[in-house]
């Protein structure tokens, strides 16, 4: 291919995260040849799965298996990997980055892939040893260390991240209370009947809830180590604590990509292409701000890195137009779903499934005959089969009837071509 | 041990044979009775469900006064005192028996000895005056006497059977089954169907003519003018009249086939075949029932046909004769003793009531005809009849235009009711309700359409303080100061009785004669085998078990010799005349009204039957779909039919079996299972001149949709009170194996559904098990009760329709047991999920693929990496926590 005999170009990836990586596998797959590319990692490690740091709290999975890539990858492919090594500046006009440690590497061009910061509410106390966010794998390992004394935690924050970290140091033998602002968990992708369920076997599980609690200071000892919180209430009540978890929330990461006079509001702001306002720079991840969308899961990453890879390989016009995505929760035995938009207006007509002895919900959300968001509870199993039919935005008016009890009901004969499969393979 | 009982069916006239076998545990299995020579074994549906109806539930056990339980003896004494008081203030006319073809002989007997030897009066009429009476009058007007000349067996015999007004498929299915048998064995044989509705029956006919209602008289005229015309003569008393009202000159061109054909709106063809096949075929049976009989000249309609068969002479020979065939089990046994009000006793008129009075040696004798069904209801409602006992039947659901007998029972000084059930919606007007002996707890005789006398016999004991119906109104008459004439041992020295006064003073002037049967010892009355009346000498008789020695003779008038003045059989000139009430404007169709295949009359009892149930689970109005398409009406929705008399709410059936520019509505539903399908309260009350028998047959009526809203269901395993619930303007309840159904509607759809329906089933408490599906914007409400893990309620609610589910699964779901994972996921889906879908334990959350899916690829696909399987299926490639699952999977499909 006449590519090979085109000079390789320097790219630059900073950040070694789910998004940045992804843009490299996806990179290698179709222009293995156009590039020399240069990765920086602020973390130490090679690459691992951040979405399964949630597992490895709870003690279901070891560091190792969540590893997506060893060193020996990069190599083997070619790539430079710098760890531990946080891109400190970018000079634009010179095409350099500069590391803290202040290696200089020039660029053809860059992909910024920062992801994001965890949000931490600046509370009097909050910067104590013993407040804990949950991003990265040292947070991990600072959580199972506070957590072989056994004690108190209290995560602020009953999102997902909250409950998935409450979920694991509970795993490992803490007394866990959850501090949230609302009065239901996950408001964002739950309904309050969701909520309420997903509330309740938590609970079951023996996880302690404040609700409606807004945290005033993290209180320390005489060490100044965290021990409770007190709270923004008449009677200004407290609660113990020998490790406070923030999970209230994700910035986009734009220090650098500000420093570097590129355009950001929310994020660093893309176009279609997944290239900033400078075109020799793109980024990607949750760092950045598309469409005035700013995304927290990894669903959109995909397809962001597979238009940055497919744009830097020369590879026709594919274009990001945004994301629909889902959420799942990941603690054993919790089955829960949410996509969309379930607002419950005017223009929404809402269809409910209860069957709470059973541990069931399920809403789902239509605006003009299609599925405009679901939450299931309990039973998860058709999640993707209605996110697939609101991504199409399919008008499901001739099954709405039967919709809440999902596909097995609606596509009755739909599998059985594999079904006699099998009847002949036996 | 098991004991076997030989006994007969209460249903159809057919009069099966049926043995009742009970078992160790008391557990009733029913039989076809293989010795019975009506039905030789065999048994239709209702017949073969009857051991579902012996159960007690609903079931009247004790006498009950002015609402309230009471013993016998207040029971009595209310009766007995209310009638004689009535009876000493008013005279004998003001009161009266209304009983029913339900009673078996004795019973019937001793009403009608009660009522007309000792009370005086004639005023005891039945509810065969609804469907027999204009068969009585038309054989009286013809033969000279009530006989139904042929058998079954003639049937059989006949090349060519013609069926009338009788959709013999679904209301006799017995005989139908004969004839089918017959025509299978020798396929010459021909079978006509005439019926304004393409039944059940005509779709087997070799020719189906689909008269316009009413103008049998006009086709049966048409027919005699035919056969006049083509060399057939009779020098009969009426003959040249019958002719001539039927030949040229008069309204209709009889025998121009086209005039006829058109008069009757019937291709010209096909009259012409019948009337061809009819000249033509020496062995031809008529079959006529409720058809023929429910008009306002039915009388007329009776002697048209008979009137052919007497000019061809096809009567008292194999295979040629008229045949009425009698709705109910005992109508032809209660016109044996003289039940109607219309005659005596034993076939004797009452020109004949000192002979009467000289064998009962009675204290009076009525004189003069009583009063018809109708006229009853009419002097009820006059005042002129003051106190009434109801036997057996349910006139508020049987009567036509029977919103008005019902105002007439409510303000009738004194109803006594005897029935066996609990509720009906006559029995909720007594004010004394007494509790009767049910089919399996009677002993005595039935008489069935081919004049065959068997025997019923009782294999269960009495419950509660039930007690045989002769037996009440024996002390009853004792109360009232009759006790010399109501003194027996038992039903067989009633039934001597009754034999010897068929005999009494009869030297050969009635058919009706069993004196052989008069001298039956209790032993002989036991062992009684189906007997063919009439019995005019003393046989021995075999004992139950060999096949009984034929008794009767199988073909009356063989000899021509007719129980009339002059010893002969008479035509009688008959003129089409149309429906009482034409159609109009206002009610422009024809309602007709009749029985479907399970059911029996107002469901008392064969609503208990599941099985019966689910044939024709509800009460249903059949339209023609240009007609339905005329008044706006929809398959499956809901229609009100109205008429001048009164208005009825049923599920809409298009079907082009149905003559455009008629309505057929099925009898049976009432009161106790539909808020509004009492088709009797809209049927009109003309009747027969003559018979006095209601025009059931056509009631101008006029049809709209019915302004539902919603339309549901119910599934409950116990009964719920669905006519107290606000919300619901229409229902119906459907008994299920292990549940009751009730199909429901309203007119305004409940604002709150979750609330509402809760309320329905009766489940207040918070935390119950409940399980719901809504769609509030759609008007869709699913929900289950569930209690122990065993289905307990489940109701359905749309905006239409077809948006609710198919019924037969879930009723599948109540089975006693409790219910399957997958059922629970199901139950409001109203059917199982696709079996194929099933797709195994999730393995990828985010795309939501199983582990059966996935192996599944792995064979067929070849597939053999996690990413392969990725992108087959997208398994592994969103957050990748399943990938170890996977090539797990990959390896052990590797092993395999
Ligand atoms: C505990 C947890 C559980 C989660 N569970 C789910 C889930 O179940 N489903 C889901 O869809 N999503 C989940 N997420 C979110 C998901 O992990 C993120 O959306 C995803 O990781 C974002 O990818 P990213 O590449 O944009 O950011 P990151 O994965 O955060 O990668 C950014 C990387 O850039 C590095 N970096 C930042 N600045 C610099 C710099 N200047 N120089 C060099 N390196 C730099 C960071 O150290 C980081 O390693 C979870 C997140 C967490 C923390
Ligand atoms: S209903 Fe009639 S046909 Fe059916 S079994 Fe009874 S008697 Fe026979």
């Amino acid at each position: 291919m006449h590519d090979n005999h085109q000079p390789k170009l320097d790219l630059v990836v900073i950040g070694n995260g789910m998004a940045g990586l992804r843009v490299i596998e996806d990179l290698l797959e179709i222009a293995p040849e156009r590039y020399n590319i240069i990765v920086f990692g602020a973390e130490p490690h090679a690459s691992y799965n951040r979405i399964m740091l949630s597992p490895v709290l709870a003690g279901d999975k070891a560091f190792a298996d969540i590893q997506i890539h060893d060193r020996r990858w990069y190599e083997a492919n070619g790539i430079t990997l710098y760890t531990g090594e946080a891109v400190a500046t970018i000079d634009r006009r010179r095409r350099m980055v500069i590391s803290a440690e202040g290696r200089e590497v020039g660029y053809d061009r860059l992909v910024l892939a920062t992801g994001s910061r965890p949000f931490i509410i600046p509370v009097p106390g909050h910067d104590r040893p013993g407040v804990i966010s949950f991003r990265d794998i040292t947070d991990v390992d600072d959580m199972v260390k506070a957590s072989e004394n056994g004690g108190k935690a209290v995560v602020i924050g009953g999102g997902l991240l909250g409950l998935e970290a409450a979920y694991g140091l509970h795993k490992r033998g803490m007394d866990v209370t959850i501090v949230h602002l609302m009065d239901q968990l996950m408001e964002r992708q739950l309904d309050p009947a969701a909520a309420a369920l997903l509330q309740h076997s938590l609970a079951q599980r023996g996880l302690s809830f404040r609700m409606g609690a807004e945290t005033a200071a993290i209180t320390g000892d005489d060490a100044g180590h965290v021990n409770g919180l007190r709270f923004k209430d008449a009677d200004d009540s407290t609660l113990d604590a020998d490790l406070v978890v923030m999970a209230v929330g994700i910035r986009p990461n734009i220090d650098l990509a500000k420093a570097s006079g590129l355009h950001c509001d929310k994020g660093i702001v893309v176009n279609d292409t997944m290239q900033t306002y400078d075109p020799r720079i793109y980024a990607v991840g949750e760092c950045v701000e598309h469409r005035k969308a700013v995304y927290g899961l990894v669903a959109p990453l995909w397809d962001q890195a597979k238009v940055c890879a497919n744009h830097l390989a020369w590879r026709g016009h594919s274009q990001y137009d945004g994301s629909v995505t889902a959420t799942q929760l990941k603690v054993t035995g919790i089955d829960m779903y949410s996509a969309g938009d379930f607002a419950d207006d005017e223009a929404a007509d809402t269809l409910t499934y209860a069957d709470i002895r059973r541990g069931v919900y399920k809403r789902i959300v239509l605006r003009e005959g299609r599925i405009a968001g679901v939450v299931l509870y309990g039973d998860t199993r058709d999640g993707p089969w209605y996110f697939k039919h609101m991504q199409a935005g399919t008008d499901v008016s001739a099954f709405r009837d039967l919709l809440l009890f999902g596909k097995a009901f609606v596509e009755t004969g739909a599998d059985e071509t594999a079904d006699e499969h099998d009847a002949e393979a036996a | 041990m098991t004991t076997t009982t030989q006994t007969t069916c209460p249903y159809c006239g057919v009069g099966c044979g049926v043995t009742a076998t009970l078992d160790g545990d008391n557990a009733v299995s029913i039989a076809g009775d293989g010795q019975h020579p009506s039905n030789k074994g065999s048994l239709c549906s209702k017949g073969t469900a009857l051991a579902d109806t012996v159960d007690l539930g609903g079931r009247l056990l004790h006498p009950r006064v002015d609402g309230v339980r009471a013993d016998w003896d207040t029971a009595l004494a209310r009766v007995a005192s209310g009638f004689a008081d009535t009876i000493a203030e008013h005279g004998p006319d003001a009161v009266a028996f209304y009983v029913s073809g339900q009673l078996l002989t004795e019973d019937y007997y001793i009403a009608n000895k009660l009522m007309k030897g000792y009370i005086g009066s004639a005023n005891i009429d039945t509810n065969s005056r609804l469907c027999m009476s204009s068969a009585v009058a038309g054989h009286k007007r013809a033969f000279g006497e009530d006989v139904v000349p042929g058998c079954y067996d003639d049937l059989e015999a006949a090349d060519l059977v013609v069926l009338v007004g009788s959709n013999t498929a679904w209301c006799h299915p017995v005989v139908y089954q004969r004839l089918m048998a017959a025509r299978e064995a020798d396929p010459n044989k021909k079978l006509v169907v005439i019926d304004p509705r393409r039944t059940a029956t005509a779709d087997t006919a070799d020719l189906h003519l689909p008269l316009a209602p009413g103008t049998d008289v006009a086709l049966f005229n048409g027919l005699l003018a035919y056969l006049a015309n083509n060399g057939f003569t009779t020098d009969l008393p009426g003959g040249a009249e019958a002719i001539a009202a039927a030949g040229p000159g008069r309204d209709i061109q009889g025998g121009d086939i086209a005039t006829v054909a058109e008069a009757v709106g019937v291709d010209d063809a096909d009259l012409q075949t019948f009337f061809e096949w009819f000249a033509a075929t020496e062995r031809t049976v008529t079959v006529f029932s409720q058809g023929v009989n429910q008009s306002s000249a039915g009388t007329d309609k009776v002697n048209a046909i008979i009137n052919c068969h007497l000019l061809t002479e096809r009567i008292g020979k194999p295979g040629a004769c008229p045949f009425s065939i009698t709705g109910q089990p005992n109508a032809m046994g209660g016109r044996e003793v003289g039940g109607l009000s219309s005659t005596l006793a034993a076939h004797m008129g009452f020109d004949q009531a000192d002979t009467v009075q000289r064998f009962w040696d009675s204290p009076a004798i009525a004189r003069e005809p009583g009063l018809k069904a109708l006229e009853l209801f009419e002097a009820i409602e006059a005042g002129q009849v003051k106190a009434v006992w109801i036997m057996a039947t349910n006139p508020l659901v049987s009567l036509p235009d029977a919103d008005r007998a019902k105002a007439a029972l409510e303000q009738c000084p004194l109803v006594v009711v005897s029935d066996v059930m609990r509720h009906t919606d006559t029995a909720d007007l007594a004010d004394v309700l007494l509790p009767a002996a049910a089919w399996a707890e009677k002993t005595g005789t039935v008489t069935n359409s081919e004049r065959m006398i068997s025997r019923q016999r009782a294999f269960l004991p009495m419950p509660g303080q039930a007690r045989a119906d002769w037996a009440i109104m024996c002390d009853v008459a004792q109360r009232m100061g009759f006790a010399d004439g109501f003194v027996y041992e038992g039903p067989a020295a009633i039934f001597r009785e009754h034999a010897a006064l068929t005999a009494f003073e009869n030297d050969g002037d009635r058919v009706l004669n069993l004196a052989g049967l008069a001298d039956l010892s209790e032993a002989d009355y036991d062992y009684l085998a189906p007997t063919r009346w009439p019995v005019t000498t003393c046989q021995p008789l075999r004992a139950a078990g060999a096949m009984p020695a034929r008794q009767g003779v199988d073909q009356l008038f063989a000899d021509g010799t007719y129980p009339t003045a002059d010893g002969q059989a008479h035509l009688v000139a008959v003129t089409p005349r149309g429906p009482a009430n034409a159609v109009s404007a206002d009610y422009p169709l024809a309602l007709n009204t009749g029985r479907i295949r399970d059911h029996w009359h107002t469901m008392t009892r064969t609503a208990k039957s599941p099985r019966l149930a689910a044939h024709i689970p509800e009460p249903f109005v059949e339209i023609h779909p240009a007609d339905a398409e005329l008044y706006g009406i929809t398959d499956g929705a809901l229609a009100t039919i109205t008429t001048a008399w009164g208005q009825a709410a049923l599920r809409v059936i298009t079907t082009e079996r149905q003559r455009q520019g008629c309505l057929f509505a099925p009898m049976h539903w009432n009161d106790q299972f539909a808020s509004s399908a009492r088709i009797g309260t809209a049927a009109n009350p003309a009747v027969c001149p003559i018979s006095g028998e209601p025009e059931f047959k056509h009631t101008p009526a006029a049809i709209a949709p019915l302004a539902a809203t919603w339309y549901g269901f119910i599934y409950a395993v116990r009964p719920l009170w669905v006519r107290a619930m606000a919300g619901i303007d229409w229902w119906i309840k459907v008994p299920g194996e292990r549940f009751v159904r009730y199909e429901i509607a309203g007119c305004e759809t409940p604002t709150d559904l979750k609330t509402t329906a809760r309320h329905w089933l009766g489940v207040a408490a918070r935390d119950v098990d409940w399980l719901e599906a809504a769609d509030p914007a759609a008007g869709t409400y699913r929900a289950a009760h569930v209690d122990a893990g065993h289905l307990e309620a489940a109701v359905f609610i749309a905006p239409t329709p077809e948006r609710l589910p198919e019924r037969s699964w879930l009723a599948g779901c109540f089975t006693g047991q409790a219910m399957t994972e997958a059922e629970r996921a199901a139950v409001l889906a109203g059917r199982p999920a696709d079996a194929s879908a099933d797709t195994g334990p999730q393995v990828c959350s985010c795309f939501g693929v199983g582990r059966k899916t996935i192996l599944r690829a792995i064979k067929s696909d070849g597939l053999d990496s996690v990413e392969a399987v990725g992108r087959a299926l997208e398994a592994g490639t969103n957050c990748g926590s399943c990938k170890p699952e996977i090539a797990e999977l990959l390896s052990q499909a590797d092993k395999a």
